[in-house]
Order: C-alpha cells, then structure tokens, then sequence
C-alpha cells in the first residue's frame, strides 16, 4: 500500500475572478457613479437628504468594487484580508468621524457672541 | 482534477502557495495603511473646506463635466486592468500586455485632465496658497494623482520586464499586486467623486 498522499492540484493558487464578476462590477459602478451624477447636477434632491443619497451610492459603490473588484471576503480560511480590512475600517472611523466631531466643538466653543447668535439661529433655530 | 505527486512536488507546491499568499497578505497591508494616509486627508478636507479665507467657494471652481469624465475614465481602466489579471491568470501573454497598456492609457488619460485641472486653477490664482480650503484640497486630490503616476510608471516598467522575459512566476505576481493597487486607487476616487466633488459643489 502506498503512503503517498493524493492532493487534489486547482490550476493556481488565486481565487478565481470570471470575467462576468468584473462586467457585473464595472457596470453596477458605471450606473452608480451617472446617477450620483445625475442627482447632484440635476438638483433633484436638496439638503440632509442629497447628503445621505450621495453617501449611500458611494457606500454601495465601494462595497460593489471591493467584492468585484479586489475580491474581497472571496478568500479561504483564515481570512486575513477581510480581518486586516475590518481593522482599517475601525481606524478609519475613529480619525475621520473623531477630527470632524473635535474640530466642530472646537468652532463651537470659539465663537464671538455674534458668531453665535448666527450659528444658533442657523442650526439649532433659536 | 487529481493525479499522484511525490512528495517533494508536494513540498515545493507549498512552498509557493505559501509565498504567494505571504506577498498578497503584505502587499494588502500596505494598502490598508495607504487607505489611513487617505482618510487623514479627507478628515483634514472635510473640516478646512468652508475655510475659504474670502477666495471662491467649492460650487465656484468645480468644473463638474470634466470631473464626470475622470471618473468614467478611471473607472474603465480599473475594469480594463481586472481583464488584464485574467489574462495573466490564462497566461496570455499578448493579451495581458495588450490590456495593461489600455489600462496605462486610460491612466494617463485620467491624470491628464487632472492636471488641466489643477493649471486651470493655479492661473486664475486658486492655487494650495489661497485658502485652507485650496491647500486641503490639493493635497487630497494631489496625493491622489501622485499614486496614480507612481503606478503608471510601475506598469511601464513591468511591461518592459513582460515583453522581454514574458509571463514568469514573478512578473504575474508583480502584476497581480499592480492589479490590486490600480483597483484601490479607484475605490479611493468613489470617495474623492463624491465627498470632494459631488457635495462640494452643492455648498
């Protein structure tokens, strides 16, 4: 009896990306991308919901080229990538939602009182 | 399929997986840090932007049509490079280089407009030096434009490397790692096309 072991040979390494995955990602992106476009020049929302409709399509965008496009989550156990990618994201968060918040206490709390004035009659409609 | 190997076929088949994963995971990491340096950027964009200092304001000086192209353009090249992997994979080596250079071309395309832009400004005396809002904004978009050439030059040198040695196991590899920075570099751009451009042009 032979003690060789039989090991199953896939033809490379990498996980396989058909060209249909790139098509599917390349046109989902195409049609996101015009119709942020199209929102914004258009002007066919205003205000809080323009901002919202702007970050959800480049969420989904973003989520569409990662998947389609670097494979992300497409790889075998352990999943390195997709942990270091929740790391960066968790990094991400904290220095960009952490400097907006600082700096604007930060303006809030250096304002003359006329500057004030304004600012609570503009934001907080005092 | 499945056939019988010896044991040092086995080994070596190991060896190289392990390796290639090895260079993968590294290269990812790079690419995660890369994505801190950018959020940095935008963080520093997003609280200087209504820092105008009396110059003009964000809706003045975005020149949107052209934007839109940009982003179309660079788009396509990311797509055009995802082929070119492929073509890497099925080891086609005419075909690789045939799409890689598209994918440079559409590159150098993107980077073109980008800098029209950027002279557009500065002669009308909206350069880095006339507002907190001119000088975050240059340097988002700018450090934006400095990878995209980095990684122009990158992909002529590895042209040159696959014309003259072909698809060996290290230039598909390199490729492969040039791949995944191009893609990034798109994913990057969603954020600058929509933070950047898309809302400040609302303001």
């Amino acid at each position: 009896m032979s003690t060789k072991p039989t090991v199953i040979v896939a033809p490379d390494d990498a996980p396989h990306a058909s060209v249909a995955t790139y098509v599917t990602g390349f046109l989902f992106s195409l049609y996101l991308s015009i119709f942020a476009y199209v929102v914004v020049v258009r002007k066919i929302w205003d205000g809080q919901t323009l901002l919202w409709a702007i970050g959800a399509l480049a969420f989904i965008q973003f989520i569409v080229q990662a998947v389609c496009f670097l494979h992300l989550g497409t790889e075998r156990k352990p999943r390195w990538k997709l942990l270091v990618f929740g790391a960066m994201i968790g990094i991400v968060l904290i220095l960009v939602v952490g400097s907006i918040w600082i700096m604007d206490n930060l303006n809030y709390n250096m304002m003359t009182p006329e500057q004030e004035k304004v600012y609570l009659h503009n934001n907080e409609g005092l | 399929m499945t056939k019988e190997l010896t044991t040092a076929e086995i080994q070596e088949l190991a060896v190289r997986r392990d390796n290639e994963s090895k260079t993968t995971l590294g290269f990812w990491l790079y690419l995660m840090t890369d994505c801190v340096l950018f959020a940095s950027l935008f963080a520093t964009f997003m609280v200087l932007r209504g820092n105008t200092f009396g110059g003009p304001g964000e809706h003045e000086l975005y020149n949107m049509p052209n934007v839109l192209a940009e982003t179309l353009i660079l788009l396509t090249s990311s797509f055009v490079c995802g082929l070119a992997t492929i073509a890497v994979q099925r080891r086609a080596k005419n075909a690789a280089i045939a799409l890689f250079t598209v994918t440079a071309l559409l590159g150098l395309a993107f980077l073109t407009l980008e800098l029209t832009e950027f002279h557009h400004l500065a002669i009308e005396g909206n350069s880095w030096r006339r507002s907190g809002f001119l000088s975050a904004f240059f340097t988002l978009v700018g450090t934006h434009g400095l990878h995209i050439t980095i990684g122009l030059l990158w992909m002529v040198s590895l042209l040159v490397q696959v014309f003259r040695k072909g698809l060996t196991e290290f230039n598909s590899r390199r490729l492969l790692l040039l791949s995944m920075f191009w893609h990034f570099l798109d994913v990057i751009w969603i954020f600058i096309f929509s933070i950047v451009y898309l809302i400040g042009t609302t303001r």
